[in-house]
């Protein structure tokens, strides 16, 4: 079954390779101290899983994956990282032995409950026979929109879709009061120096954080 | 002077921003017949901003898109959004019930395409305004910490 839906051992490999880089930059980033290798790696991480998601026919999170995990929450991460120290302190071994053992008992525990899971796009899976099914039946006469990811977020749960959009909303608001709204430096820039252009980039070039 | 070591990225990146605008805005007008929509189309819009700011300098893109723009941006799009919701209610429909918008009867698609439209110019608003509002807040503050200047 798994087979007919991804298309083959071809697709079998790429999905094991995509994994395994996944688990790679996990272990990497658990393992560094240097901040921003982790910030750069956070990134290639949600880029390889926004390729994995793709090749399991989750185009739109992938996307939003894409753009969000590897292209907006790095650069946050990086304006974030400027304000604190360059390293993390470095820790002793089996210092956090009872979360890891957490951890794995919680894997273990995950790893075992999907093997009662259907099988990837099966068409009688709960997931699709129930309420995903009624959508696609009644999506054409309800709206005439013919991506019906956009006519259940914005249609069938634009209330839904209202409260994800105050959230971003207040998130900025959050931050914004919190931190100050940026304005300060500009002043100051502009106070201390009439030409702008001289001022390099607030933001660590090649080799500043090694 | 310390601009020259980074004429490539300058240029390549002068030739991305609008590719990349013009992408953000593909994503927003395509959402209804493809992947991705109002929110991905505002974080890309947000990107694009971030790169000029890293490759030009946060007090360029200042002053290209100042902070008040952006926050304002988003206090915007959300009352658009609400808005929408609101103009359903004066035709005498529920709250967001787009078949209200012109007065249609169940299976007029009018107001449910013209609902979607604008209810996703809100989202593309509120989520662009807001990320940059984060990203300005964050990347303003540098200047104020380094020690020699206080």
């Amino acid at each position: 079954m798994t087979d007919a839906v991804l298309g083959g051992t071809g697709t079998a490999l790429i999905n094991i390779l995509l994994l395994a880089i996944l688990f790679v930059v996990a272990i990497a980033i658990a393992r560094l101290r240097s901040l921003f290798a982790i910030v750069m790696l956070s990134g290639v991480y949600s880029l390889v899983s926004a390729a994995w998601y793709i090749l399991v026919d989750a185009v739109d999170v992938g996307f939003t994956e894409a753009a969000v995990g590897a292209g907006m929450s790095t650069a946050v991460l990086l304006g974030a990282m400027l304000l604190t120290a360059r390293t993390a302190k470095p820790e002793k071994p089996f210092s956090r032995l009872g979360p890891f053992i957490v951890c794995l008992a919680v894997g273990v525990m995950l790893i075992y409950a999907t093997i009662d899971l259907p099988a990837l796009g099966d068409p009688s899976s709960p997931a699709n026979a129930g309420v995903g099914l009624t959508f696609l039946e009644v999506n054409w006469y309800d709206t005439g929109v013919p991506n019906v990811v956009t006519s259940v977020l914005a249609s069938y749960r634009g209330f839904d879709t209202l409260g994800e959009t105050a959230v971003v909303f207040t998130a900025g608001l959050a931050v914004a009061l919190l931190l100050g709204f940026g304005e300060r430096s500009l002043a100051e820039t502009l106070r201390r120096s009439p030409q702008p252009e001289t001022r390099p980039p607030s933001v660590p070039r090649d080799g500043d954080a090694t | 002077m310390k601009g020259d070591h980074h004429i490539i990225l300058r240029v390549v990146a002068k030739c991305l921003i609008p590719l990349i605008l013009i992408y953000a805005f593909y994503v927003q007008f395509h959402g209804e017949v493809g992947a991705g929509g109002a929110f991905q189309a505002g974080v890309v819009l947000a990107v694009a901003l971030i790169l000029h700011s890293l490759v030009f300098g946060l007090t360029a893109t200042m002053r290209a898109v100042p902070p008040w723009f952006t926050r304002g941006l988003s206090a915007v799009g959300v009352l658009v959004y609400a808005g929408v919701g609101v103009w359903a209610m004066l035709n005498g429909g529920a709250y967001l019930e787009y078949q209200a918008l012109f007065f249609e009867p169940p299976g007029g698609h009018d107001g449910q395409h013209a609902g979607i439209i604008i209810i996703e110019l809100g989202v593309l608003f509120a989520v662009s305004g807001g990320l940059s509002t984060i990203f300005y807040a964050l990347a303003g503050r540098v200047a104020e910490i380094r020690d020699e200047d206080w």
